[in-house]
């Protein structure tokens, strides 16, 4: 059995100590230790974005980062998005615009999102589609999602 | 009425919870006491397998369980939706790159993995065929044993179906010019961003089984018929699918995982890996010869098809994406004389499956691309040749199937309009357009119920899956309509076979159709009741009620459903319930089993960029138009509309499976396989629906969510060719293939001509 390792990490605000195994990837820890199965796994080469978190406010692949790395950072998922009840302003947008379709590559895609907001509030179309460019989407809602971003930065989504 | 909800863009029902990350796909479900499995297979396309030795595997701490084909029932059970050929495992040979012999199943993730590693396998590597030219060799090895195929002609050939399609007399046709290509289509993955995924736990006296499929109720004949339960035995819990395009359509590797789980007695769990999935589905890849002849007024006199399918190892439902897609190759037009032969040739590949088009793409890459170069041998606009040839709404255009069920004109003119066809492209651009056809079902069977609860909200009952195409919400905002219910107030129930009724499959875009007029007809039931329930309260005679889209009247007076019911259903309370079925028979006289329940539409035009010295093609505008009867959402018309035609740009551009000389895949996974992205789009993408309320769907409608994928690939190489002058008929049109074409016909001028241009 391999030795694992106790870190320290704030998950969407709330401190979590686990143990985990030292190559065991955040994705690993995020949805199989913490239970937090909105973080979606795909290709686990750090090529589709369906495992997009936010480590420290940087979106990262979390399927590329291992668990004892996140040690001491804070991480926001999808799940950490809305506030109560109370969607982000991209969450309404992806809903408002029909962004989500089947919904898989949406948690990465928000937070890919997010990412991109907090940098550049309000952003070009041409700035939104280099910023999702590693977030795939085989529904292809690729327009909706832009969309989605842009009303969503005209709502002031970087500002909540 | 209240404000109609159909015909309106509300927000996706379920939509809440794939924003939030509360939707559960099957990889998100955790059972207690679950076993995790992971497969094994050998890095070589086909072998002979000697010995397995499972012992060090077993040995690893916490392996339960080391399944080989020896621990099944023997023979090995084989399925297939149309060939009982798949093994469970494979047992004495592999015949694919991926093929898994062995499964283990093991405490952790980490202990399957590392047992994988120790399964000792010792097997001779054996040579495969993995081209259409290796297969149709008289000295290729069989991939599939002639035992399997009994008084079966072409059991001791590569060929598993040929398939002979067409009307009137071909060689009898005088033509003034005839025009003939050779096309080819590649090999190309569905790449659902969910890879698929299956749990199976003993459930009492039976089985419980989650899969992202597409059919629950097939995989649940499936699974009945190799355990030997009955069906009320298989519980298929199908929870929405990430993604399904066709290839989660049928049983894959639930039969493997059912199995493990009633020799461990406890849930067992599988999700693939995303290089997995590239082993377990794909497209066929074809190569089409087509003739066309030609009055010289641009007349269509025959069309002579000879189209050759590479299938995979396992027939899985690939002859009849070959049958489907082949019989109504000729496409929308009227042509008096057409012959078709279509080939299924097994190969030792990934077995190919449906994927959006099933089977169409490839014969409208070959004869479209066709109907280009005629236009430019004739001299004749590629629009107007198209418009010519047309079939008008109402014409049998192919013998004894449904006429012509749209003004497909109206379609081609309307994206002919947008992309602005007749001015002149911008400095340096090209233009091309063409022509999807696809036929929808040609049987279905969807039952559905409906009840209407005391307070007047709604739970519909539908096994339709999901899978981002927006069937719930569909479903919903007919139910709201038609009981008069706020979208909110309805409530639908999938994916569980123990509760919800019978769907036949989830595909050929047949959903809004099949299930929304079950839907339609179990509403209808309620609204008999209602009916009758109001001519008590009154009292009045049945007659003299009227019961439609969410409202009651009687003479002048309009009463909303609520309050009929409120009253009628008194202190009790109770509910009303609702049954609907639509079917569609099968046709045993029919070629296909079947007519056309509608057909799919869509003319597709671009605008493209080529840069001369990289290859690249640009998408500089993209035109798609789809002829959708009704929109009944149009922001999800769109999306589909949009997400088909973006998907068609995969394979048109740059999407395709590449085999080293001994067969195994050389791009699997995503850093060597690739899909379009957001840097990817078309600069300026416009899309928009015809709409003559003429589909055999609830209020006018017809399936669409196929159709603007249909003819991206050839549109856009007639817009290569436009921007270049050189004509290009393999795909993708990687920026490799346009440069060579380029360099090609620098050197030698003649290099882009047409196989052959007979003038007469």
């Amino acid at each position: 059995m391999t030795m694992r390792q106790r870190i320290e990490l704030t998950v969407n605000g709330r401190i979590r100590s686990v143990e985990v195994a030292p190559h065991h990837t955040l994705l690993d820890v995020l949805r199989d230790d913490l239970g937090l199965t909105g973080t979606k796994e795909c290709c686990l080469v750090g090529e589709c974005g369906a495992c997009t978190v936010l480590v420290d406010d940087l979106a990262v692949d979390s399927c590329l980062m291992l668990g004892v790395e996140a040690d001491g950072a804070s991480v926001t998922t999808v799940e950490g998005l809305a506030t109560g009840d109370k969607l982000h302003p991209l969450q309404e947008a992806f809903l408002e615009t029909g962004a989500a379709q089947c919904g898989f590559c949406i948690p990465g895609q928000l937070l890919a999102a997010a990412a991109l907001l907090a940098n550049d509030p309000h952003p070009t179309r041409a700035a939104v589609e280099e910023g999702l460019a590693g977030n795939l989407c085989r529904c292809a809602g690729y327009e909706q999602i832009i969309e989605a971003v842009v009303v969503a930065a005209r709502a002031g989504a970087s500002e909540s | 009425m209240t404000d109609p909800c159909v015909g309106m863009s509300p927000r996706r029902v379920g939509g809440r919870d794939r924003v939030t990350g509360r939707q559960a796909y099957v990889a998100d479900i955790h059972l207690d006491d679950v076993l995790h499995a992971k497969l094994v297979s050998l890095d070589c396309a086909r072998a002979r397998i000697i010995t397995v030795d499972t012992s060090a595997a077993l040995a690893v701490p916490g392996v339960r369980l080391v399944m080989t084909a020896a621990d099944l029932p023997q023979p090995v059970p084989r399925f297939g939706p149309q060939f009982q050929d798949r093994p469970v495992l494979a047992a004495g040979e592999t015949h694919y790159h991926g093929e898994p012999l062995a499964a283990i199943a093991a405490e952790t993730k980490d202990a399957a993995e590392e047992a994988t590693r120790l399964v000792r396998i010792e097997y001779e590597e054996l040579p495969a065929v993995f081209t259409i030219a290796g297969a149709l060799d008289p000295m290729a090895p069989l991939v599939q044993d002639p035992a399997l195929r009994p008084g079966d002609r072409l059991a001791r050939s590569n060929v598993l179906r040929e398939h002979h399609y067409g009307w009137g007399d071909v060689d009898a046709a005088s033509a003034d010019v005839v025009v003939e290509g050779t096309y080819a289509f590649p090999m190309v993955t569905q790449f659902a961003i969910e890879p698929h995924g299956f749990i199976a736990a003993p459930d009492s006296d039976g089985i419980a089984v989650w899969s992202s499929i597409q059919h629950p109720n097939w995989l649940q004949r499936v699974i009945a018929s190799l355990l030997h339960l009955p069906l009320a035995k298989v519980r298929i819990f199908a929870p929405d699918p990430g993604g399904g395009f066709g290839g989660k359509q049928h049983a894959k590797y639930e039969p493997l995982v059912a199995f493990m789980a009633l020799r461990a007695g406890r849930p067992v769990r599988l999700v693939l890996t995303l290089e997995e999935t590239f082993q377990a589905v794909r497209r066929g890849a074809s190569e089409i010869h087509v003739r066309s002849g030609f009055r010289s007024d641009g007349g269509l006199v025959f069309r002579d098809i000879e189209a050759n399918y590479l299938i995979g190892a396992y027939a899985d439902i690939a002859d009849r994406t070959v049958a489907k897609g082949s019989y109504t190759s000729n496409g929308p037009y009227r042509v008096p004389a057409v012959r078709i032969v279509a080939r299924s040739i097994l190969s030792h590949t990934t077995p190919s499956t449906a994927f959006r088009g099933f089977g169409n793409p490839q014969q409208i890459w070959a004869v479209e691309s066709n109907m280009d170069e005629a236009a430019r041998a004739l001299g004749i606009d590629p629009l107007a040749l198209r418009l010519q040839n047309l079939a008008h709404p109402g014409e049998a255009f192919i013998p004894g199937d449904t006429p012509a069920d749209g003004d497909w004109a109206r379609t081609v003119e309307r994206a002919a309009e947008l992309i602005g066809w007749g001015s002149p492209p911008a400095p340096g651009r090209g233009r091309g357009l063409a022509v999807g056809l696809k036929s929808g079902p040609t049987t279905g069977l969807s039952n559905s119920i409906v009840r209407l609860l005391a307070d007047g909200s709604v739970i519909v009952y539908a096994g339709t899956s999901d899978m981002g195409q927006g069937a719930r919400t569909i479903f919903a905002q007919i139910a709201a309509d038609e009981l008069g219910a706020p979208l909110d107030w309805v409530t639908v129930v999938m994916g569980d076979t123990a509760v919800v009724p019978y769907d036949q499959q989830t595909s050929a875009s047949r959903s809004s159709v099949f299930m929304g007029n079950s839907i339609l007809l179990a509403c209808r039931d309620i609204q008999a009741k209602i009916r009758a329930m109001a001519a008590r309260l009154e009292p009045v005679d049945e007659a003299a009620v009227v019961v439609e889209r969410g409202e009651v009247r009687i003479g002048g007076r309009v009463t909303p459903i609520r309050d009929v019911l409120v009253r009628g259903l008194g202190r009790l309370g109770g509910e009303l319930i609702g049954i609907g079925e639509m079917r569609k028979e099968a046709e045993p006289e029919h070629p296909l089993g079947g007519t056309a329940a509608f057909f799919e539409f869509n003319c597709t035009a671009v605008e493209v960029e080529v840069d001369r010295e990289t290859g690249d093609v640009v998408v500089a505008r993209h035109v798609t138009v789809s002829d959708v009867g009704k929109a009944m959402n149009p922001i999800q018309v769109r999306g589909q509309d949009e997400g088909a035609a973006i998907m068609g740009l995969g394979h048109t551009l740059m999407e395709h499976i590449i085999h080293d000389e001994a067969g195994r895949i050389r791009n699997l996974g995503a850093i060597d396989y690739r899909i379009p992205t957001s840097l990817d789009l078309p600069l300026r993408m416009e899309s928009d629906f015809v709409e003559n309320a003429d589909g055999p769907g609830p209020y006018g409608a017809k399936g669409m969510s196929e159709g603007a994928l249909l003819c991206v690939a050839p549109a856009v190489a007639a817009a290569v060719h436009d921007a270049t002058g050189v004509r290009i008929r393999d795909l993708p049109l990687s920026p490799e293939r346009v440069w060579r074409a380029l360099h090609d016909a620098a050197e030698s001028p003649d290099a882009g001509a047409p196989e052959a241009i007979d003038a007469r």
